[in-house]
C-alpha cells in the first residue's frame, strides 16, 4: 500500500465513523447480546453433554488408541496420511509450522490495497483451500480410527466380542479389515484360519511383548474374554 | 475537567439557620438537610475519584466514541471469545480449587469434582465445552477479519497479535486435555509430546521442556497444570489487553462493500 491509498483509505474510513454509531448503546447492546448467547451455549453443553471421565491414565498399558481433542483431529489425519518415518516430520511440525507463521505473517504476504472479497481472489482462494483442507481432514480423522468401532460385517452372535476387540484399543497395533493400523502387531483379518481357537486364547493371555496381556479380563470377566477369542476365532 | 458540582448548596442553607422557625419547621430543614448530604455522597465519591484518575473524560471517550456504520452482528464475534475466555477463566479458577495435579491425586480429585462438589461436574462441563466453543469463535473471528480485509493497512499489527492468541488458544486446549488424567488423556498427550519431538533441531528440547525430562512423568502432570493455569493464561491476557488497546485506538473496520456517502457539509465546501 503507497502513501496515496494509506491516506484514501485514512480519509474514507474517517468519513464511515462520523457517519457510524456510538459505541454506547448501539455497539454495547450488540455485543452483549452475543455474550449471553455464548454463555447459555456453554452452559448447555455443560448440562446436555456433561463431562464424563474415562478410566484412570495407567501408563503400564499400551492398548488406549489415542485420540486428540477434536480440534487437533486434522493433524492425526495427517500423520495417518503422510506414512515413510523419514517425511513424518513434515506432517508432524513441519506443516504446522508452516501454517502457523504463513498466518502471523498474513498481512505482510498479502499486500493487496483491495479489501472487498471479490476484488481478491488469490487470497480468497488460498484461504478457502486450506480452511477446506482442515475440515476434510477433520471430519475423516472423526470417522477414521474412532476407537470403539471396527468397520466389519460380522454375524450377529460375534457382535459382543468385536465390541470388546474396539474397546481394548487392538486396532492401535492390528490391522483388522478396513480399520486398524498395519502394524507393529500382525494382520488379524484372517486370523482365525491361521490360529485356532485355543491358540488364540493362549496368545492373548501369554502374548509376545510388546503387546499387553488379556489375564486380567479372563480373571475378572471371563464371558467378555470368551466373547473376544470367539470374535477373533470367526475371523477366517 | 470538573465533572460535578461539589456542595456549594450548604452554604445556601447556613444563612436562613436562625432561631427564628417553629420547632416543626425546624425538624423538617434539618431532615431537608440530611438528605442532601446523603445524596451528595456518591456524587462527591465519583468526584473525588475523577480527580484523581482522569476516569470521567476516557469513559466517556470509550462509550461515546463513534464506530463506523454498518456494524453488522459479525462484529461481536471478537467480544464472543472474548467472554468465552473470561467464563474458561471464572470455572477454571473453581476447578483450580479442588483439583490436585499429582499422578496419584489427579484422578480421584476429578473424580470428586464430578461425585461430590456441588455443581462440579456442571462447572467442568462449562469449562471442558467453554473450550470447545472458544476455539470456534476463535476461529470464526479469524474468518471474520479475513474476510472483510480487516488485517490490512493499518490494522496489521493486531493481526500479528490475534494469530498468536488463536496459537496460544490452542496451546491451552492441549495443555488442558491432559489434566483429568484418564486413559484418553494420557495417550493423547504422549502422542501429542512425541509430535513435537519429532521436530528437527528444536523438537527434543521442546518435548523435554514439555515433559520435564525425558520420560513421562510426575513433573509432567505439575508442568501442564502450572502452564495450563499460569503461563498461558498470563500471556493471553497481556496479549488481549494489547489487543483491545489497538482496536479501540485504530477502530473496527466497516465492511469493504460500504463506500461512505457524502456528508453534506463536505459536498457544499466542493460546490
Amino acid at each position: 500500500m503507497n502513501n496515496r491509498e494509506k491516506e484514501r483509505y485514512l480519509r474514507e474510513y474517517h468519513i464511515l465513523k462520523y457517519q457510524g454509531k456510538p459505541f454506547f448503546p448501539y455497539t454495547v447492546a450488540k455485543d452483549g447480546t452475543m455474550a449471553i448467547v455464548v454463555l447459555f451455549v456453554i452452559i448447555l453443553m455443560a448440562i446436555l453433554f456433561g463431562a464424563e471421565l474415562g478410566p484412570k491414565a495407567d501408563p503400564t498399558t499400551t492398548s488406549y488408541t489415542p485420540r486428540p481433542e477434536w480440534y487437533f483431529f486434522f493433524l492425526f489425519e495427517l500423520l495417518r496420511v503422510i506414512k515413510p518415518p523419514s517425511i513424518v516430520f513434515i506432517a508432524t511440525v513441519g506443516i504446522p509450522t508452516v501454517l502457523m507463521v504463513l498466518l502471523i505473517l498474513l498481512p505482510f504476504i498479502d499486500r493487496n490495497p483491495e479489501r472487498h472479497p471479490a476484488r481478491r481472489p488469490i487470497a480468497m482462494l488460498t484461504f478457502v483451500s486450506i480452511i477446506s483442507a482442515m475440515v476434510y481432514l477433520s471430519v475423516t480423522g472423526a470417522r477414521a480410527g474412532a476407537p470403539g468401532s471396527v468397520e466389519m460385517k460380522v454375524p450377529a452372535q460375534y457382535n459382543p466380542g468385536k465390541l470388546v476387540f474396539a474397546e481394548s484399543g487392538c486396532q492401535g497395533c492390528h490391522k483388522i479389515g478396513d480399520s486398524g493400523n498395519s502394524g507393529p502387531g500382525p494382520d488379524l483379518t484372517h486370523i482365525g484360519a491361521r490360529l485356532p481357537r485355543a491358540a488364540i486364547a493362549r496368545t492373548l493371555i501369554n502374548p509376545t511383548a510388546p503387546m499387553p496381556s488379556f489375564v486380567n479380563l479372563q480373571s475378572q470377566h471371563p464371558q467378555q474374554f470368551n466373547a473376544l477369542v470367539d470374535f477373533l476365532g470367526s475371523l477366517r | 475537567m470538573k465533572l460535578l458540582p461539589g456542595a456549594p448548596r450548604r452554604e445556601r442553607d447556613k444563612k436562613s439557620n436562625g432561631n427564628n422557625g417553629s420547632p416543626v419547621r425546624e425538624k423538617e430543614r434539618q431532615r431537608e438537610r440530611r438528605r442532601e448530604a446523603a445524596l451528595d455522597v456518591p456524587i462527591s465519591v465519583v468526584g473525588w475519584v475523577d480527580e484523581r484518575t482522569g476516569a470521567g473524560p476516557f469513559m466517556r471517550f470509550m462509550l461515546f466514541r463513534k464506530t463506523p456504520r454498518g456494524n453488522t452482528w459479525y462484529y461481536t464475534l471478537g467480544t464472543a471469545t472474548l467472554f468465552a475466555f473470561l467464563s474458561q477463566a471464572v470455572t477454571g479458577v473453581f476447578l483450580a480449587m479442588y483439583y490436585r495435579p499429582s499422578v496419584t491425586q489427579a484422578y480421584t480429585s476429578i473424580q470428586h469434582i464430578n461425585n461430590d462438589v456441588f455443581l462440579g461436574q456442571f462447572v467442568r462441563g462449562m469449562h471442558k465445552w467453554g473450550a470447545t466453543v472458544m476455539v470456534i469463535l476463535v476461529f470464526l473471528h479469524m474468518g471474520r477479519v479475513f474476510f472483510f480485509g480487516a488485517y490490512k493497512y493499518p490494522r496489521e499489527l493486531n493481526w500479528v497479535i490475534g494469530s498468536v492468541l488463536l496459537i496460544l488458544t490452542m496451546a491451552m486446549a492441549f495443555t488442558g486435555y491432559l489434566l483429568p488424567f484418564d486413559q484418553r488423556a494420557f495417550w493423547a498427550t504422549v502422542v501429542g509430546v512425541n509430535i513435537n519431538a519429532s521436530g528437527p533441531i528444536l523438537g527434543p528440547y521442546l518435548a523435554d521442556f514439555l515433559r520435564g525430562g525425558a520420560e513421562f512423568g510426575a513433573t509432567t502432570l505439575s508442568r501442564f497444570y502450572s502452564i495450563h493455569m499460569l503461563l498461558i493464561p498470563g500471556l493471553i491476557m497481556a496479549l488481549i489487553g494489547a489487543h483491545l488497546y489497538l482496536v479501540v485506538k485504530l477502530g473496527t473496520t466497516a465492511p469493504p462493500w460500504i463506500r461512505p456517502a457524502k456528508p453534506r457539509d463536505l459536498a457544499e465546501e466542493e460546490i
